[in-house]
């Protein structure tokens, strides 16, 4: 089984440590990780944002970079929707086996490992968004809620209105940054009334913008990446 | 569209202001709060939704590929039942078809059934300059007509009103338009309705011509169909002597059996109710019941340039439910009125660009009022993928291209206002395709970690960011260097597989 890891330019560049965690998860339960250092970004700014010119040349630069592998793991909902739903759009015709390739982390873990208790130890309180393209895009369905139930130790609380957008949306919380922050504004205080210590999600991106509008609230809630949380244990934490 | 809406700020200038406007939100989160879990309920009844939603959007694309054929036989259906069919092109051809139409009758009064297509043309403010008035007799449509205001929800247009504010209207518009609201009315939903209910019977029983626009045409008989709650459309469509509809024409449906389907997911989508109060169905004249006379309006103003467009097209199956009004976040926050045309929310957005074009700076900001969350996508009965659409109207807004507008084909120049970004995203663009290049950013970043800012207010977008979040650090070291150098011999690979390609 060759396995690639694409680590999303987002989580390269600002969130490296989510790498790590997979890359220890992963280890931890046997796969042995590729990481191909051709890879980049999967175009999706651009392409959501009406750039389509400019996002053909990274998918077919995302084709080149992981054909031949069994899988690619990415650490990221929104990145992984872009490559399997809207690849297609772009008409790229050598796409189609690493788009078929693709799986998001909590896909790999559950559909291919077959595991949902991966032997992490977390001893928090954790609240879980669900964000939007793992959702509906892929259907990620309760895949990270049984990850998450599976970790030693760990409260899930009920986050209200958790299938809400929380204003992200890519270039939109710049384009549109009233709306954007009324919609994180509502986002973090739901997060803060469910009095978990961290919120927790399977996109940094969106964690981006949840975190940084709770670090302007001066709120205590930190957030964190599932693939931070399933990597940690119990020997760690001692 | 109506000229009420020409000259309104982008769809951001808007929604700066009625995203601090605390009671409109209050207003908003309600409704809509409330609506969209009766919808869920209503959905999840029914064990085929999921069947009626493909069978809905089948129909409505399989009329659409063949409306030409449809509409002849519609316009000799109707003319064999005793109408009188009329094509307008655009909004100024309605509105000057139906204004001799009422003037031929001698009556300077029309009463109004609730309709979106009489919304889009602005036909009350056409009627107006003629000397005609048109009273809304739909009790939402009432108090926005008496508020001076806009609609600013496909179904409920006052849902941006409250009862105070409703009765606040009642009590300082009613009388200046006919029977004056009762002494001491108070918020109580049912004095206010009865209040209503007061005024509109004067305007009924009096009216000589009403005005329609229609849910669905059914093609094979010639039949006009309307789904309402209150019985006010009813009476507007029965008692008038001359009755005039003013029809979109991809409202059609080839069958009475088509409506099987839609009679189901229509009122389960908007109002979550299993079936509406009011159906009523019209064909034709009969004598001595209802009107003796009745005119088609069929409207184009921008349709057929919509069914051009392969991406675009899907916004025509639209059958004006209000489902992805009520679950988007974004319109919850910003409110109708931010979307400058009678259809506001996730389908506004992707219709109005398309009925109007993209010149406008209000127009061009339309596509990007979503963070595609998918949640329109999610509950639309007729499977319309809004956030696909949006992102193909966001290409025409920056790259320009070829669209067909009033028949022909047109190269449409990119919108204004997008060099900077087009430059960024190009530049974007040419870093990631040279990944040597990005890692070298990487490390300038990395090395400036400390100095950089929580805020930002320097450039537009890092103001708009900054404003409200705190900016992300750069990490110390990024991911690529970290696995270069703890893994330089563990088995990442430095080149594509393929060969030829090098990294950069």
């Amino acid at each position: 089984m060759r396995v690639a890891l694409f680590i999303t330019c987002i989580n390269d560049t600002l969130y490296p440590g989510t790498g790590q965690a997979v890359v220890a998860l992963l280890e931890r339960l046997g796969v042995e990780v590729d990481f191909p250092q051709g890879q980049s970004c999967c175009g999706q700014p651009q392409f959501n944002t009406g750039y389509r010119r400019e996002a053909e040349p990274l998918a077919r630069r995302y084709a080149r970079v992981f054909e031949g592998y069994d899988y690619i793991v990415v650490p990221s909902g929104s990145c992984a929707a872009m490559v399997r739903e809207n690849y297609p759009r772009l008409g790229a015709e050598d796409v189609a086996g690493p788009m078929a390739a693709t799986y998001e982390l909590t896909e790999f873990l559950v559909d291919v490992l077959g595991v949902t208790d991966v032997g992490a130890y977390y001893p928090h309180t954790v609240t879980y968004h669900p964000t939007c393209h793992g959702l509906r895009m892929l259907g990620l369905g309760d895949r990270p809620r049984r990850l998450l139930e599976a970790v030693e130790g760990l409260r899930l609380r009920e986050l209200e209105g958790a299938e809400e957008c929380c204003g992200f949306g890519g270039t939109f919380a710049v384009k549109n940054p009233d709306v954007s922050a009324a919609m994180g504004a509502d986002k973090a205080r739901h997060i803060e009334e469910t009095d978990a210590e961290a919120v927790c999600t399977v996109d940094n991106s969106c964690l981006m913008h949840i975190g940084g509008v709770l670090s302007r609230r001066g709120s205590a809630v930190r957030p964190v990446h599932l693939a931070e949380i399933l990597a940690s244990t119990e020997e760690a934490a001692r | 569209m109506s000229g009420t809406y020409l000259g309104m700020p982008s769809f951001p200038r808007a929604a700066a202001d009625s995203t601090r406007d605390m009671r409109l939100r209050g207003n908003l989160r309600h409704a809509t709060h409330t609506i969209r879990a009766k919808r869920a309920q209503a959905v999840e009844e029914l064990g085929d939704w999921a069947e009626l939603r493909e069978a809905g959007a089948a129909l409505k694309e399989r009329t659409l590929r063949h409306l030409d054929h449809y509409l002849e036989q519609l316009e000799a259906a109707v003319t064999a039942a005793g109408g009188v069919v009329h094509w307008a092109a655009d909004a100024d051809d309605a509105n000057r078809i139906v204004t001799e139409l009422v003037r031929e009758t001698g009556e300077s009064e029309v009463v109004k059934v609730k309709s979106m297509a009489t919304q889009e043309i602005g036909l009350n403010e056409a009627l107006a300059k003629a000397g005609i008035s048109a009273y809304e007799t739909d009790l939402a449509e009432l108090i926005v007509q008496l508020g001076d205001d806009l609609p600013s929800h496909i179904l409920v247009p006052a849902i941006h009103r409250n009862r105070d504010q409703i009765r606040d209207i009642f009590r300082k518009q009613m009388g200046s338009w006919g029977r004056a609201a009762p002494e001491g009315l108070s918020d109580d939903p049912a004095e206010l309705a009865e209040a209503a209910r007061l005024h509109l019977r004067e305007k009924f029983l009096s009216a000589k011509v009403g005005i329609s626009g229609a849910n669905f045409m059914v093609a094979e008989t010639g039949t006009l169909v309307v789904v309402e709650s209150e019985g006010n459309g009813r009476m507007c469509l029965t008692l008038p002597e001359t009755l005039i509809s003013v029809v979109g024409i991809e409202k059609l449906v080839p069958t009475w059996q088509d409506l099987e389907v839609f009679l189901q997911t229509l009122p389960r989508s908007s109002t979550a109710e299993r079936m509406n109060p009011y159906t009523s169905t019209w064909t034709g004249t009969t004598d001595d019941d209802g009107p003796s006379a009745f005119h088609l309006v069929l409207l184009d103003n921008g349709r057929t340039d919509a069914l051009a467009d392969t991406v675009g097209r899907q916004a025509l199956r639209c059958i004006r439910c209000s489902a992805c009004l009520n679950v988007c976040p974004v319109y919850e926050r910003a409110g109708g009125h931010a979307y400058g045309s009678p259809y506001p929310g996730p389908i506004g957005a992707i219709l109005t660009p398309q009925l109007r074009g993209v010149q406008s700076d209000l127009d061009a900001s339309l596509p990007y009022a979503s963070s595609l969350c998918g949640a329109c996508y999610e509950v639309c009965p007729v499977a319309i993928d809004i956030p696909e659409v949006l992102v193909h109207l966001r290409e025409r807004v920056v790259e320009g291209g070829t669209a067909v507008v009033r028949g022909q084909k047109t190269k449409i120049k990119p919108a204004k206002g997008h060099a900077a970004e087009r430059a960024l995203m190009r530049a974007a663009r040419w870093a990631f395709d040279h990944p040597r290049a990005m890692r070298a950013g990487q490390r300038l970043a990395a090395r400036g970690r400390r100095f950089t800012p929580r805020r930002l207010p320097v450039t537009a977008a890092g103001k708009a960011w900054s404003a409200s979040r705190d900016l992300p650090r750069p990490a110390p070291q990024s991911f690529r260097d970290w696995w270069r150098h703890t893994r330089r011999d563990g088995g990442g690979s430095d080149a594509p597989r393929t060969g030829k390609e090098s990294a950069e």
